[in-house]
C-alpha cells in the first residue's frame, strides 16, 4: 500500500503489546487498515480517541515513535481473471515477485449471500474415491473438512480430489503450510498442467501466524469473484483450519478476552461459520465448494476446533489406516456427507442409497466380529463371511488409491454382496435385489 | 423528541454511544455509517454511555457517527400476511431484499402494508373487550386470522364502532374501542409487541393433555410430545438433529409452524425454501409452506440478530396461539443462541460462568421455554404453542451448561446418540436415555386410552422394558460370548433388535416410511409387541438370530409398503405365517 498525500502520519504510540499497538487518532474507521512502522495492521478497537491496532506480523521492533499511517479502508483484494495461475501471500501480494494483479479492489470478508437467493446444491462432484463418491458423496456448494491426524496424507488426498474434481477454478488457501507441503501442492498442480485454473494464497510456517487470519477471506473473495461474476464452479481448499483457529486464539488472548472451551475464543463458532458459509450454489450456475482440513490432536473430535467445525460443515471425512489391508481408507463409520441425499439415487443409479447403507451395515457386522475374535470368542459362519467381505470392501472400494466411476462402485458392491451373503442378510428393498443381484 | 447520540467507542459489534437524553435498557437505536442505517439494541447503560450491540457489521464506523434512539424495544410486527414469509432474525422479509448479498442495513417491511383483506366482524358495538379479544377475522391462506385488540392495551374497553364485512387495507381502522374514560382507540389489523416479553393475554395455562402427532414412531409411540408441551433434542453433530426436525416440521399435526433456523447452516434453510412450497400437508391437502413461517438467521448472519431470532419466532407463535390455533415453534439450534449470549457477555467483560457462558444462562433458557404452553383464551377457546428446540452440545457432552439448563426447562428429552448414528440407526433417538414426562400425566394417559386404545401407556412401558432387557442381555453376550449365555439371552436381545429395527428406526428419506400415522404406529407396535411377548424355543443362538433377521427383513419391507396396500397385507400375512411356523 502506498501513502497518499493527504494522509496524516502519527508518530506517537502509547501502548505496545506483543500483537497490538494503541495510539490516539481521529477519524479512524473500525476494521480499517494501517501501516505501523512499515508493518500492516488493522483497527480492532476504538475507545474515544484511543485506537487499538492489531499488527499482523507482530510488534517486534516497533517503537513508540514509529510511523502510523491509516489507509482509510479495510483489507481489499484486486480481482480479475489474471489471478489464475498465481501464488499470493496472505495480503494478496504476489509471491516470488512478479507483477501485481490489476483489477477491481474488493473488500475481503464481505456480506453474506441472502439465504433466500441461494439454490439447493444438486450437482455431484465425482472424485473417483469410493469412500467419498459411494459413501459420502460431495455436492457443489457444500463445505466439508477432512478430520485428520497430522501424520495422515491429507494434503496429498486433497490435491488428488482437487485435480480429479471437475471444477473451473481451484483456490488454495494455505495456512501454516510447511514450505515442503507448499512446494508439493505447487508441483502437483504444475505437473497436472492445471496451473492456469489455480489461485493460491499461502501463509507458510515461516510467516507470522496472525497473518493467517487473512488467508481464508482472501481466498474466498477470489472465489466469489469467479463464482458470482463469472458463473464458474469454484473449489476452495483450506488447509489447515486448526492453525487458523490457533491464530484466532492468539489474538483473542492478547486482547484479554475471556477464553471459553479449550482456550478458544467464545466466538470461534461464528468465526469459522463466516468462512465455511461462503460455500454456496448460486442461481447463475456458479458455485463455491469448500474442502478443508482440520487436523486433530490424537484423534480427539471433542476438542473445540473440530467440534465447532462439525456443527458448521456439511459432514466430515475421516482418514484411517486400515491394518487389515495396509491401505489408507476413508472411514465409513465416522465420515458423513450431509448433502449426499440430494444426489444419490437421483443423479446416480437408483440403488445407490440402499447399497451404500447395506455396505456400511455389513462392514459394522464385520467390526463386531473382529471384536469377538479379539476377545477370544468363536466366530459364527456369518462372522467369518462378514470379515471376508470387510477385507474386500476395504481393498476394492474404501482405499483412497482407487479411482473408478460410481456405477462401477455399485456393481463392485453387488458382486461382494452375492459373493459373501444371502439376499436376506443384505436386506435391501426386494425390487432392487431382483434387478441387481449378481447370480 | 428522540434521544440521539454519538459513537464514542467500538469493540467489534458492541458500540459505546454518548447519549444526549434518556435511554432505556433493551431500547432499539439506529447507528449510521454514512447513509447506511443499522439497527442496534441497548444492552448496558453506564452514565451517559449506552452500550449497544449492532445487528450488523461495524466495519468503517467512526467515532462521532450519529445514533438515533427509537424509544421502544425490539418489536415484532403482527398482522395478517406473515404465513409463508421468510424473515431474518429481526423480521426483515428476506424475499423483498434486492441483490444476491444481504448488504448492511437492508431493512424490509415484515408485512405488505398495501395488502387488502376480506374482513368479517366477530364483535359488535357495545361489546366489552380486552387485550387479545377477537374483533373480527380475515382469511390468511386457509386459516381464520383473528384481528384482535392489541396485546399492549391493558384494562377493559368497549367497542364503539366496528366496520362492516368487506375488503380493507391492513392499515385501515377496522374498529374503535373506548376505555372507561371515553378515550377512543382506533384499531387496525397491525399490532406490535416487544419480542422479549411473553404475551399473557389468556385466562389460564392448564397442563397439556393431548399428544401432538409427529409421524415419527420413536417420538409418538415411545416418548410422545404433548400439544403445548416442550421438548429438546440434544445430539452431537452428525446424529441427525436437523433431519429429525425437518421431518417433524413436515408431518406435525399443527396449524401453524414456525421454524427458527438459528445460527445453523444456510443450505439447510434452502432445503425448506425449496421443498415446502412443493410438499403437501396430508392432513389439510394444502402446501406445507402455507402454514409455515421461517425465521432464518444462519450462522454467518450477524450474531446479535441470532439472539433476537428465537424471540421473534416465539412472539409470532404466541400471536397465532391467541387466535385459538395449534402452533409448533421449532428452533435449530438453541445452543447457537446461547453462544450469541456468550459472545455478547464476553465483549461486555462480564465475569463468566461455566464454559464462559453468562451466569444467568439457565434462567434465560427456562424463561424462554416457559413461554410455550396450552392456554385458555378469554373467550373460552384454547390455543397452544408447542416448542421443540435442538441443542448442539460441545463435544457431544451432555453435561455442558446449555444441555443441562435446557434439561431443567423442557419436558421431553430426545437424546440422539453417537453410537446409534454411527451404526446408521436413524433416527438416532436413544430409547433408554430419552424420556417424555407427559407419559406420567394422568391427563395424557386418559387421552391416549381414548385416542389409541385402553392402557396404551402400559404397553409403551412394556416395550421400553423389552428394549432395556435386550440391552442387558447384549452386554452379557458381549462379555461371556455367544455360547457362554443361555439361548434365552439371545432371544431377549433379538426381541429388542426387532423393536429397534421396526419401531424405533425409520427411514426419513423414504416417501412412505418417513411419515407413519398413529393408526399405523398402533398396528405395527402391537404386532411387534405380540411377538416380543411370545416365548419361542430355539435350539441354538444361530437359529434364533436367523429367525429374527428374517422377521426384521419382512417387517422392514412392510414399513416401506403403502398403508393397507396389497403388498402391505401380503407382508403382514407372511409375517404371521412365519411366526406361526416357528411357534409350533
Amino acid at each position: 500500500m502506498t501513502t497518499r498525500a493527504f494522509q496524516k502520519i502519527y508518530t506517537k504510540i502509547d501502548n505496545i503489546t506483543k500483537a497490538t499497538v494503541t495510539l490516539r487518532a481521529d477519524g479512524v474507521g473500525n476494521d480499517e487498515l494501517a501501516t505501523v512502522g512499515g508493518k500492516l495492521a488493522q483497527v480492532v478497537k476504538i475507545m474515544g480517541q484511543n485506537v487499538t491496532l492489531q499488527v499482523f506480523a507482530g510488534t517486534e521492533g516497533i517503537a513508540t515513535n514509529s510511523e502510523v499511517i491509516f489507509h482509510g479502508e479495510p483489507p481489499k483484494l484486486k480481482v480479475s481473471d489474471n489471478l489464475a495461475g498465481r501464488f499470493f501471500n496472505a495480503y494478496g501480494e504476489p509471491l516470488e515477485g512478479g507483477e501485481a494483479v490489476e483489477g477491481e479492489a474488493r473488500e475481503i470478508g464481505g456480506p453474506t449471500v441472502n439465504p433466500f437467493k441461494r439454490l439447493q446444491p444438486s450437482e455431484l462432484i465425482a472424485t473417483g474415491i469410493a469412500g467419498i463418491d459411494l459413501n459420502n458423496t460431495i455436492v457443489t456448494g457444500q463445505k466439508i473438512p477432512f478430520f485428520a491426524d497430522p501424520d495422515q496424507p491429507y494434503n496429498a488426498v486433497m490435491a488428488n480430489v482437487a485435480l480429479r474434481a471437475k471444477a473451473d477454478k481451484i483456490i488454495l488457501g494455505g495456512m501454516g503450510l510447511t514450505n515442503d507441503d507448499f512446494l508439493y501442492f505447487k508441483s502437483v498442480f504444475e505437473n497436472a498442467g492445471a496451473l492456469d485454473r489455480i489461485v493460491s494464497f499461502v501463509n507458510t510456517t515461516e510467516n507470522p501466524p496472525v497473518e493467517r487470519l487473512l488467508v481464508p477471506d482472501m481466498a474466498l473473495t477470489a472465489a466469489e469473484y469467479f463464482a458470482v461474476d463469472k458463473g464458474e464452479k469454484v473449489l476452495v481448499l483450506l488447509t489447515d483450519m486448526t492453525l487458523y483457529a490457533d491464530a484466532l486464539a492468539i489474538v483473542s488472548n492478547r486482547m484479554d478476552q475471556v477464553p471459553s472451551k479449550d482456550s478458544m475464543p467464545g466466538s470461534l463458532y461464528s468465526d469459522l461459520a463466516k468462512i465455511y458459509e461462503k460455500a454456496v450454489q448460486l442461481p447463475n450456475g456458479g458455485s463455491i465448494t469448500i474442502i478443508a482440513v482440520t487436523t486433530l490432536s490424537g484423534g480427539d473430535i471433542t476438542h473445540a476446533i473440530p467440534d465447532n467445525t462439525g456443527y458448521i460443515t456439511e459432514g466430515q471425512l475421516f482418514l484411517r489406516n486400515d491394518s487389515d489391508t495396509g491401505k489408507v481408507i476413508v472411514d465409513p463409520f465416522r465420515s458423513l456427507s450431509r448433502l449426499k441425499q440430494l444426489v444419490i439415487g437421483k443423479k446416480t443409479r437408483e440403488d445407490h442409497p440402499q447399497v451404500m447403507n447395506a455396505c456400511v451395515r455389513l462392514y459394522a457386522d464385520a467390526a463386531n466380529a473382529k471384536t469377538k475374535l479379539e476377545n477370544g470368542f468363536d466366530l459364527s459362519d456369518y462372522d467369518e463371511r462378514a470379515l471376508k467381505f470387510a477385507r474386500d470392501y476395504s481393498r476394492k472400494l474404501l482405499a483412497i488409491d482407487i479411482n473408478i466411476e460410481i456405477t462401477e462402485m455399485l456393481d463392485t458392491a453387488w458382486e461382494l454382496f452375492s459373493e459373501y451373503f444371502t439376499k436376506e442378510e443384505v436386506a435391501i428393498k426386494a425390487e432392487l435385489i431382483e434387478k441387481y443381484w449378481k447370480a | 423528541m428522540k434521544t440521539t447520540g454519538r459513537v464514542n467507542g467500538i469493540i467489534s459489534n458492541i458500540v459505546i454511544v454518548k447519549a444526549d437524553g434518556p435511554v432505556g435498557q433493551n431500547e432499539i437505536c439506529h447507528v449510521y455509517v454514512g447513509d447506511t442505517k443499522m439497527m442496534a439494541e441497548v444492552i448496558k447503560v453506564v452514565g451517559d454511555d449506552a452500550y449497544v450491540q449492532v445487528f450488523d457489521s461495524t466495519r468503517g464506523l467512526k467515532i462521532g457517527d450519529k445514533v438515533e434512539f427509537e424509544g421502544h424495544m425490539l418489536e415484532a410486527t403482527l398482522a395478517p400476511g406473515m404465513l409463508s414469509k421468510n424473515y431474518d432474525g429481526l423480521q426483515n422479509d428476506l424475499e423483498k431484499m434486492e441483490g444476491l448479498f444481504i448488504d448492511r442495513g437492508s431493512l424490509t417491511d415484515p408485512i405488505d402494508y398495501d395488502s387488502t383483506w376480506e374482513f368479517t366482524p366477530l364483535a359488535k358495538e357495545g361489546d366489552k373487550v380486552s387485550a387479545a379479544s377477537w374483533l373480527g377475522e380475515v382469511k390468511e391462506q386457509w386459516i381464520n386470522h383473528k384481528i384482535m385488540v392489541p396485546f399492549v392495551m391493558t384494562g377493559s374497553y368497549t367497542v364503539k364502532s366496528i366496520v362492516k364485512a368487506g375488503t380493507y387495507k391492513v392499515t385501515d381502522t377496522v374498529a374503535v374501542v373506548t376505555d372507561s374514560e371515553g378515550t377512543e382507540y382506533p384499531i387496525t389489523m397491525v399490532q406490535k409487541w416487544p419480542v422479549k416479553q411473553a404475551i399473557r393475554a389468556y385466562t389460564e395455562k392448564p397442563r397439556p393433555s393431548r399428544v401432538m402427532e409427529t409421524g415419527v414412531r420413536a417420538i409418538d409411540t415411545f416418548n410422545p410430545l404433548a400439544e403445548g408441551g416442550t421438548g429438546f433434542i440434544p445430539g452431537p453433530f452428525g446424529a441427525g438433529k436437523t433431519v429429525l426436525q425437518h421431518a417433524i416440521s413436515k408431518q406435525a399435526e399443527a396449524e401453524v409452524i414456525i421454524i427458527v433456523a438459528c445460527g445453523e447452516r444456510a443450505n439447510e434453510v434452502v432445503e425448506i425454501f425449496k421443498e415446502f412450497p412443493e410438499l403437501v400437508d396430508p392432513r389439510t391437502g394444502h402446501k406445507l409452506m402455507e402454514r409455515t413461517i421461517i425465521i432464518c438467521n444462519t450462522s454467518n448472519m450477524p450474531v446479535a440478530a441470532r439472539e433476537a431470532s428465537v424471540y421473534t419466532g416465539m412472539t409470532i407463535g404466541e400471536y397465532y396461539r391467541a387466535m385459538g390455533l395449534k402452533v409448533l415453534v421449532m428452533a435449530d439450534s438453541t445452543s447457537r443462541w446461547a453462544q450469541a449470549l456468550r459472545e455478547m457477555s464476553n465483549r461486555l467483560e462480564e465475569l463468566p460462568g461455566q464454559d464462559a457462558f453468562p451466569m444467568d444462562l439457565s434462567a434465560i433458557i427456562s424463561n424462554f421455554y416457559a413461554r410455550a404452553g396450552l392456554v385458555k383464551l378469554t373467550n373460552g377457546e384454547t390455543g397452544s404453542v408447542t416448542f421443540l428446540g435442538t441443542v448442539s452440545p460441545a463435544g457431544g457432552n451432555l453435561k455442558e451448561p446449555v444441555t443441562e439448563s435446557t434439561k431443567k426447562a423442557a419436558r421431553c428429552f430426545y437424546a440422539l446418540s453417537q453410537g446409534r448414528a454411527d451404526s446408521k440407526r436413524y433416527p438416532a433417538i436413544d430409547p433408554l436415555d430419552s424420556y417424555s414426562k407427559y407419559l406420567e400425566y394422568p391427563e395424557v394417559r386418559e387421552y391416549l386410552d381414548e385416542k389409541i386404545e385402553k392402557d396404551w401407556v402400559d404397553a409403551v412401558y412394556e416395550g421400553k422394558t423389552f428394549v432395556q432387557r435386550g440391552k442387558e442381555a447384549n452386554d452379557q453376550i458381549n462379555i461371556l460370548g455367544d455360547d457362554g449365555v443361555p439361548v434365552e439371552y439371545h432371544e431377549r436381545f433379538w426381541k429388542s433388535e426387532l423393536l429397534d429395527f421396526v419401531i424405533l428406526q425409520q427411514d426419513a428419506f423414504d416417501d412412505i416410511d418417513a411419515n407413519c400415522p398413529i393408526e399405523r404406529q398402533k398396528m405395527m407396535y402391537k404386532m411387534v409387541l405380540d411377538i416380543c411377548r411370545h416365548d419361542f424355543t430355539f435350539t441354538d443362538f444361530e437359529q434364533c438370530s436367523q429367525f429374527f433377521k428374517g422377521l426384521i427383513n419382512l417387517f422392514r419391507q412392510m414399513n416401506y409398503a403403502e398403508w393397507k396396500s396389497e403388498k402391505f397385507e401380503q407382508y403382514k400375512q407372511q409375517i404371521e405365517q412365519y411366526v406361526t411356523e416357528k411357534s409350533k
